[in-house]
């Protein structure tokens, strides 16, 4: 087998000759063909396991010369699109990348996550179950202990990185955007070779629903935050603009939750007669609708999320003052 | 690539052969492949694509859903009455019969009909139709038929794959394929007429152009109508009449050619959509139509026979759609062929729209939110295709010609021609329709007589010996015929393109929805001159999917239609139904029993005799009322009604 | 009202072809395949285009206008601008068999092997009794006009040639989602759904539906859902943990 990857490896790798194509940003292609010779590398050395080929680039060919061979039409231009196709992926490209930066500098920054005063504590860090969680804020317990690489929220944000990793919008956005497969509809893709979600690791999206269920715990976890936060530290009522922005937050939230494509399915999808099931084809209906808005509530939690840890992060800083409304 | 001289023939032997794939098509391949017979299906465009996808009404049948008053014998009543009784009633009467089981055939196939609140097929109410009657998925319910009979199709070829393990073993289709030539036994010159059998047929590859010959004792028709013959029409490029013209080279006669159905309102406008329907429903739900004077000019138009049912004001028309018992129907509900006509009169007379059609007014009739609700394919339709937004602005509608009732002459219960071996189902067979066709009738009878041919097929190759051989000389006359465009070419020929226009804008001015003595004249005299130039038209370039050269063969086949639906139209010297002539306006009972027999004469004539209507079955002549019958009928022909025996009795 | 137009259009075969820049005269309220037919009628007598019913019905004159998988006959050349270059190619992901002709017959093997409607035992014909709720659904699917945009389209074989044994495409994976949902096929297809047909393979990029010219929902109420009623079967982890424990 050694000899066989080694003439493997003389062969010309094609997802490093191209690029995803966006105009005036820097392609991070090289950046995976290196870590994929690396793997290959690796994989030459290590067992027979690399046999069957894989995900590695065993049987690719140019694409000109599959076309060739499939009696394609030969259209040498990659594309014939003369709209701004590279737009939406390029959008989100970076809308996503923001978040991402902010949220992981937010969760792994480990302070003014919390308002005492107001009882204000920002999703990024509910449930607080570290050591280092301020007493008043763990409402659950701590139980994590409290090193500066491991989140607050160690029980939520992996399951909720992991809830949206494998949502079906996401999917979409970051397929397109960061692994260009495709970039843009009637667009060729950068990659020698295809096999979608049937191999491990993306085989793993299919265990959506059961971070489904994990985020509709938390999204219950995020929504007694919110109530809490009515309840001043003095044991008063009181209703700030905070108040507003985490119900405003965990509204979206449960509307991003339940909109999902397996809440959907649960719900009544998986029925085939609806007629026999009244109420479930009333939810399958209801769910049904809000799905519609799946993409669009998907962008809306990632501004609600990013500007309530925002307000909190700043009210708790004290780099602004609570807007008070009552109390 | 195929070389332009290159003689190959593919060589295939099946026992049933189809040509054609749209409903009746597959549903007859379904019945021969369930009977045991090998089959092939030959079809000119992809499986899947055939015209039966642009029925949207429904499938009629008396199934009872909506109403338990109906009955077969309600069916068939209507549809005589539709085809003012010139009907082939044998057929009509099998047609009422077996719709409902064929309808409830093709839930076991997989369709996915509208339902009623028990669970039901829904039916819905259409021009003609007593009761309720149409089958129905919306507004595409011939796109859910054809797609039905194709899985059916898949299916059983599943199941020759499972003992074969070759799915195409037993029942094949041979897509994009034109078929150019029938085989007969006795085709050469001096053959004794009586010996005369199918054997087989002959055509080309339309992708690549390497020619097939399909050796088969039974060949059933299902190749649909003949309206590209017309310039303005809502037919496709493939209805070429290529089943007429087949069946009247190879000895068989066709009947009622003169009927053709022209739909009142079809668009006008823009050019590429020319002719597509605008459903009757817009009529229904209210929309008037109106001339370039804005005057609603139907009113001119009501003849005197529909004088009392029908609305003499405005007033009174619009009173109708929300008090139907106590008004009478506004003149745009008359039938199809008096709004036609009377269309075509207000742009003769130089008030049409300007795009030449008349305005069909729905916008100034019913709120945005109601069109939208109730016309929602229409909205779509206009918005996508011509920009005009129905909810605001009036369409521009004009007459389209839409469905010939003329076709093979057939026996009614085995659908075989003149010819043994020879089969025709759906709408290139003729008689079952009369002199003019109810909607949702065409849908049930693709389906009845589609089975009837494939069981008609089926029986006759079982009753038969030795299959019939094929001439060798027939194939080589067939290659030389279908090469000769190309031999043309190097003789400077013409255009076909040119050639086509030139024989619809004949069809279209001189044999249109009305008829003259004069211009059917001219128009046959057009059509010898065409005849000659469609010999020789010329094309370029290669065989390879060449639209050129597959107009120049279609063009022989518009052409022999055309002399049909021309010579019978000059012959019938009435109005029935789908044949109007100015210089006789009248139904006239003498012709009601008169069929005119279109029979080939070579390449590119025919000649035209008549023959009798064989009378009614007395038990089926009773399900009418004397009253009735009186409008149709001699007076001699109504001595056997069960009225008149009563008197005597 | 007619103006002149800048069409390219594609001309060849399987052996090689290029762009053809053809000046074509364009009448308001045209679409794409009245100029291609005008060429035909015009300078190029045997340009190959497949077309039947020209009202988006047929779904046979599909083809890629400025790189767009499209139906000429449902674009409306108003959507150019007047110096705006149209061109038109062949779908890319079949074979070619001259100028805008492709051979789909891939389409055609996959729809063999997608195992038809199993009716329900002991149900006669006109005894079929469905609720209108629970035919939607399906009935959205057989709204497909099998143009085949969605198949050209997909990625998955578009730029993979080696993937069309195994994936048979949005098309066919939403014929087995329409009969997973029909009330009364007796029929289970998840596991074929996913070892046979490829489910695994689409990645829901959605370019299917966005290519749709029927407006179906192929990926969130044909894909989706099918993915979901796989999971139901194979990938719950208690019934994983079952077969393990119990079967082996």
């Amino acid at each position: 087998m050694g000899v066989g990857l080694v003439v493997l490896r003389d062969e010309p790798d094609t997802d490093c000759d191209v690029r995803l194509g966006y105009p005036f940003v820097p392609d991070l292609t090289p950046l995976c063909c290196d870590l994929r010779r690396t793997l290959r590398v690796i994989r030459t050395t290590g067992n027979d396991a690399g046999e069957d080929g894989d995900y590695d680039d065993v049987s690719s060919t140019t694409d000109i010369a599959d076309q060739r061979a499939a009696g394609r039409a030969r259209i040498a231009a990659r594309t014939l699109r003369t709209d701004r196709w590279w737009l939406p992926p390029l959008l989100n490209l970076v809308g996503l990348g923001a978040w991402v930066i902010y949220a992981t500098v937010r969760a792994f920054m480990q302070a003014w996550y919390f308002v005492p005063e107001y009882n204000y504590l920002t999703p990024f860090y509910s449930p607080c179950v570290s050591y280092g969680c301020v007493e008043q804020a763990a409402h659950f317990g701590r139980f994590v202990p409290d090193v500066p690489w491991l989140p607050f929220a160690l029980v939520s944000l992996p399951f909720l990185l992991l809830f949206r990793l494998t949502c079906y919008y996401y999917r979409k956005a970051y397929y397109r955007a960061f692994w260009g497969s495709p970039p843009a509809c009637a667009v060729a893709e950068p990659h020698g070779k295809y096999t979608g979600e049937t191999r491990f690791p993306l085989i793993l999206q299919n265990l959506h629903r059961y971070f489904f269920y994990i985020a509709a715990i938390i999204s219950i976890i995020n929504t007694y935050d919110a109530i809490r936060a009515f309840v001043k530290a003095d044991g008063s009522f009181g209703l700030g603009l905070g108040n507003i922005i985490l119900v405003a937050n965990v509204v979206l939230l449960w509307a991003y939750t339940v909109s999902c494509h397996s809440c959907r399915s649960i719900v009544g999808g998986r029925l085939n007669h609806f007629s026999r099931h009244p109420l479930r084809y009333k939810a399958w209906t209801f769910v049904t609708r809000l799905n519609g808005k799946h993409m669009q509530l998907a962008w809306t939690t990632l501004a609600s999320l990013a500007i309530t840890d925002a307000y909190i992060m700043c009210v708790s800083a004290g780099w602004i003052p609570d807007l008070r409304i009552v109390g | 690539m195929t070389d332009q001289t290159d003689r190959t023939v593919e060589q295939h032997s099946y026992d049933v052969v189809v040509i054609g794939a749209g409903g009746a098509g597959l549903r007859a391949a379904i019945e021969a492949r369930l009977q045991g017979k090998r089959v092939a299906i030959i079809s000119k465009s992809l499986f899947g694509k055939a015209h039966t996808v642009m029925a949207e009404g429904g499938c009629a049948a008396a199934m009872g859903n909506a109403n338990p008053n109906d009955n077969w014998q309600v069916h068939y009543r209507d549809t005589m009455r539709g085809g003012k009784f010139l009907n082939n009633w044998r057929m009509a009467e099998l047609h009422a019969k077996e719709a409902p089981d064929r309808v409830w055939e093709l839930e076991t196939y997989g369709a996915l009909f509208d339902r009623t609140k028990d669970g039901k097929i829904s039916q819905r109410n259409f021009g003609g139709h007593t009761y309720p009657r149409l089958a129905h998925v919306g507004d595409r319910t011939g796109l859910e038929l054809i797609r039905t009979l194709q899985q059916k199709i898949v299916s059983l070829q599943q199941d020759d794959h499972k003992v074969t393990g070759d799915y195409q073993a037993n029942l094949r289709v041979f897509h994009e394929c034109t078929i150019t030539e029938l085989f007969t036994t006795s085709s050469g010159p001096g053959a004794p007429e009586e010996d005369r059998r199918i054997a087989g047929c002959f055509g080309y590859f339309r992708n690549d152009g390497r020619f097939v010959r399909f050796d088969a004792p039974a060949i059933v028709m299902a190749t649909g109508g003949v309206g590209k013959s017309y310039q303005v029409t809502s037919n496709s490029w493939e209805y070429t009449g290529d089943g007429h013209a087949l069946a009247l080279r190879a000895g068989a006669t066709l009947i009622n050619m003169e009927f053709l159905q022209f739909h009142p309102t079809g668009m006008v406008w823009p050019p590429s959509v020319k002719g597509i329907l605008v459903t009757e429903s817009v009529r229904g739900d209210g929309g008037v139509l109106r001339n370039s004077e804005g005057k609603r000019f139907m009113f001119d138009y009501i003849p005197d026979v529909f004088k009392e049912q029908y609305a003499t004001s405005e007033e009174e028309g619009d009173r109708w759609y929300t008090d139907p018992d106590n008004n009478r129907r506004p003149p745009e509900l008359l039938p199809r062929d008096e709004v036609a006509r009377a269309i075509n009169s207000e742009v003769k007379a130089g008030r049409g729209s300007p795009h030449g059609g008349v305005f069909l007014d729905i916008a100034s009739r019913l709120k945005p939110e109601e069109i939208l609700k109730r016309l929602p394919s229409m909205h779509h339709q206009f918005k996508e295709l011509a920009d005009v937004d129905i909810t605001k602005e009036p369409m521009e509608v004009g007459p389209t010609c839409h469905y010939v009732m003329g076709g093979i002459e057939v026996d009614p219960d085995s659908g075989m021609s003149s010819v043994p071996g020879l089969f025709a189902a759906g709408e290139c067979s003729g008689g079952m329709h009369g002199s003019n066709r109810l909607g949702g009738n065409s849908l049930s009878d693709l389906l009845v007589f589609g089975r009837r041919c494939g069981l008609g097929a089926a029986e006759y190759v079982d009753t038969l010996g030795a299959p019939p051989q094929v001439a060798s000389g027939d194939v080589e006359a067939a290659i030389e015929r279908a090469l000769l465009p190309f031999s043309s070419a190097t003789d400077g020929g013409e255009n076909p393109f040119v050639v086509q226009l030139e024989l619809q804008k004949t069809m279209h001015e001189l044999v249109g929805i009305i008829r003259k003595a004069d211009e059917m004249e001219m128009a046959l005299k057009k059509l010898e001159d065409i005849a000659a130039r469609t010999r020789t038209v010329s094309v370029e370039g290669h065989r390879e999917f060449n639209p050129g050269w597959h107009l120049a063969l279609d063009l022989r086949n518009m052409l022999l239609v055309s002399l049909c639906v021309g010579k019978a139209a000059l012959e019938r010297q009435e109005s029935r139904g789908g044949h109007t002539r100015d210089d006789f306006p009248v139904m006239d009972s003498d012709w009601r029993h008169v069929l005119l027999v279109c029979r080939g004469l070579g390449e590119d004539d025919v000649e035209l005799t008549r023959k009798e209507q064989v009378p009614m079955r007395p038990e089926l002549f009773d399900l009418f009322e004397l009253d009735e019958l009186k409008k149709y009928y001699t007076g001699e022909e109504l001595g056997g009604h069960r009225a008149g025996q009563g008197e005597t009795a | 009202m007619s103006h002149w137009h800048h069409f390219r259009v594609w001309r060849g075969d399987a052996d090689g072809g290029e762009l053809v820049d053809y000046p074509v005269e364009v009448n308001e309220g045209e679409v794409v395949l009245d100029i291609i037919h005008r060429l035909q009628q015009t300078e190029a007598g045997d340009l190959a285009v497949r077309w039947n019913c020209k009202a988006g019905k047929c779904g046979s004159c599909s083809a890629e206008i400025n790189g767009r998988p499209r139906l000429m006959c449902m674009t409306r050349m108003s959507t150019f601008a007047d110096d705006e270059v149209v061109t038109v190619t062949p779908l890319r992901t079949f074979p070619v068999i001259r100028d805008l002709v492709t051979d789909v017959e891939y389409n055609y093997v996959k729809a063999r092997e997608v195992p038809a409607f199993a009716p329900p035992a002991g149900v006669a014909p006109g005894e079929y009794r469905m609720q209108q709720v629970d035919v939607e659904r399906s009935q959205e699917f057989r709204k497909c006009i099998e143009c085949y945009l969605c198949q050209n389209t997909c990625h998955a074989v578009r730029d993979h040639e080696e993937n069309k044994a195994a994936f048979s495409g949005p098309r066919y994976l939403m014929r087995i989602a329409e009969l997973d949902m029909h009330p009364l096929d007796a029929a289970d297809r998840r596991d074929l759904a996913q070892e046979e047909h490829g489910l695994g393979y689409c990645n829901i990029t959605k370019c299917c539906t966005e290519v749709c010219p029927e407006h179906i929902k192929i990926t969130d109420n044909a894909i989706i859902p099918l993915k979901e009623r796989v999971v139901d079967r194979k990938y719950d982890p208690v019934v994983w943990l079952g077969n393990k424990l119990f079967r082996r």
